[in-house]
């Protein structure tokens, strides 16, 4: 079906054998951290039209659920604080960790890690590209349950804005979490409970008081990055909030999130090529 | 362009556990040595498991052979895998990394990683999109469609960044007629007009026949044969094949029929058989006369096809080529 006879191809020395060894071809373009970046976070963005709002809405609901609940449990106002804090925390780690684990751990199991990884594209791009996508997702159902959660206990809603520093903070660090599950996972079904099992962990000991926790129980909690989401953001609450404290959470968020995301573009390095 | 050389890679055994038996140590490539010159299509063939698609992984720095070495346009690519992805563009077999996305944001994207501006990217993916005539799904997310216009879909974003080695694995699957000339057409034109060379795996000898300039057959990890296809053909021109379909079982009360099911591969009321042209004029007197013609369903002669070399070749899989 071929219509173009290979020797009379451009250059007139093609489909022969090269006798002469050539110099090395110039390799194509490298695609650089920041265009790339944008271009996967673009590609992951489009797809929460397709596939996502749904699960936003459980995300969502399932936090208002929570708050709810709670309620009828909670009589300090300390408490109410962190129950509504925890709550709008979950959203994130719903989405950020649970979801890209499970996103990471289908495309590495179905071979699609191979489009990505045949292309000049730096590692950090594509891990940053969709777990900054996956964060922005949570941004709409953190929001609504943080608004839902103040006027339900009656908390302050000035501070609000903390949760501009709070989301693509904690996200960064429950977001490389769950691409490193996802990603280091030998099978899909592992990065899923993962995924699920760090959600529960962020919904348990995020969302209930800790002074009633066990010691080992409050260490855990101390473990778990989204807790200093959580604990950032309930301070906020007060009166005259400390924010030397509320920075230094948010710092060790940062911190994690910078490791997480590190050790997630190395596994991505290593599943990409088996 | 592409040389490769002595490429030997073997999957570990699989101890059996309860439930699931155990798998025996597989070489899937073994010694493989291929040179593909520029500008030509290039054809890997072969049944399932015959190893094509590991090779493949081997030439795109996906996976590291135990030993052996890949060289492209003087990259050695086992070396430094990485360079692969700036060398060639592939259109592997899953699109599940593309599947959420539309048409046109799946070619643009993929234009993106491949280090083009966002002014090139749109601007190739429109030129693309044009050329395969993928205009009036562009706008609708890969996994809303049918099979072939998903893969050409994929197709069209192995094309958006241009790279002198198109490796393509199995790029036609379930695509209708006028895709596939959409596809060969836009594999010719970059031929034509860029000295694009392409690495093609098929398990389809028609389209092997037709498309390709050189092939080599794989069979069991092995190249067992490496010419044009008109030139491997040339090994079996000597012989023609008889196909039989019987109504419901061979006769094989008449002799000459006896004799010929000896030489027969057997599926079902199907018998093939390779013979030389005067045992396949004796043949089909034998099967149009007499009591035999009345147990026959359907029979045909034809020249030796890419299928019947392999065969020819002693390639272990009887029945693992697809004739459509």
């Amino acid at each position: 079906m071929s219509v173009v006879p290979a020797e009379v191809l451009p250059g007139g020395d093609l489909a022969v054998a090269e006798t002469v060894p050539r110099a090395a071809a110039e390799l194509g373009p490298r695609a650089r951290l920041w265009p790339s970046l944008v271009a996967v976070y673009r590609a992951q963005l489009s797809r929460a039209r397709v596939a996502r709002i749904p699960l936003l809405f459980v995300a969502t609901f399932q936090s208002v659920g929570i708050m709810v609940m709670m309620r009828g449990v909670v009589d300090t106002r300390a408490e109410a604080q962190s129950v509504v804090a925890g709550s709008s925390v979950v959203v994130v780690a719903y989405v950020a960790l649970n979801l890209l684990a499970q996103y990471f751990g289908q495309l590495r199991a179905s071979g699609g890690l191979d489009h990505y990884a045949t292309l000049p594209v730096p590692p950090a791009s594509v891990v940053l590209g969709a777990a900054a996508a996956y964060a922005s997702f949570t941004v709409p159902g953190t929001l609504v349950t943080a608004v839902f959660g103040c006027v339900l206990f009656g908390l302050p809603l000035g501070n609000l804005w903390i949760l501009a520093a709070v989301i693509p903070l904690a996200g960064a660090a429950l977001s490389g979490l769950g691409a490193a599950c996802g990603l280091l996972a030998p099978r899909p079904e592992l990065a899923t409970l993962l995924g699920q099992l760090g959600m529960s962990a962020a919904l348990l000991l995020g969302v209930l008081p800790p002074d009633r926790m066990p010691g080992i129980i409050q260490f855990a909690r101390d473990l778990l990055p989204s807790t200093y989401g959580v604990e950032a953001y309930a301070r906020t609450f007060g009166a005259q909030p400390d924010w030397a404290v509320v920075l230094a959470d948010l710092g060790v968020c940062a911190g994690v999130g910078v490791v997480s995301l590190a050790v997630a573009a190395w596994a991505y390095r290593r599943a990409a090529v088996r | 362009m592409c040389a490769v050389r002595g490429l030997t890679k073997t999957y570990a055994a699989v101890k059996g556990r309860r439930g699931a038996p155990g798998v025996p140590e597989v070489r899937a490539t073994d010694g493989v040595e291929l040179d593909v010159r520029r500008g030509e299509i290039f054809g890997l063939l072969g049944p399932n498991g015959a190893g094509k698609s590991t090779l493949v992984r081997q030439l795109t720095g996906l996976q590291r052979p135990d030993s052996g070495t890949v060289e492209i346009l003087g990259h050695d690519i086992v070396r430094h895998p990485e360079r692969a992805a700036r060398l060639l563009a592939y259109l592997g077999q899953e699109s599940s990394a593309l599947d959420e996305l539309t048409v046109s944001l799946a070619a643009e994207t993929t234009g993106r990683l491949r280090g083009l501006d966002v002014r090139q990217a749109r601007a190739e993916r429109d030129a693309v999109i044009e050329e395969l005539g993928l205009g009036p799904i562009a706008g609708r997310a890969l996994k809303k469609l049918s099979g072939g216009q998903r893969r050409l879909a994929c197709f069209a974003a192995a094309l958006v960044g241009e790279r002198p080695l198109l490796v393509l694995d199995e790029p036609t699957t379930g695509m209708d007629p006028v895709a596939r000339r959409a596809v060969w057409a836009a594999v010719d034109r970059r031929r034509a007009e860029q000295g694009t060379t392409v690495v093609l795996v098929t398990h389809n000898v028609i389209e092997a026949e037709t498309v390709l300039d050189r092939v080599a057959v794989l069979d069991q990890g092995r190249v067992i044969a490496c010419d044009t296809p008109a030139g491997l053909k040339e090994q079996v021109a000597g012989e023609v094949r008889v196909e039989l379909v019987w109504r419901e079982r061979a006769p094989l009360d008449v002799p000459e029929v006896a004799v010929l099911r000896e030489r027969a591969v057997e599926t079902g009321r199907r018998w093939t058989l390779r013979l030389a042209p005067e045992e396949a004029r004796a043949a089909v007197a034998t099967v149009t006369g007499g009591a035999a013609f009345a147990a026959l369903d359907d029979f045909t002669l034809a020249t030796p096809s890419l299928e019947d070399v392999y065969l020819a070749l002693g390639g272990a899989a009887r029945q693992g080529l697809v004739k459509a």
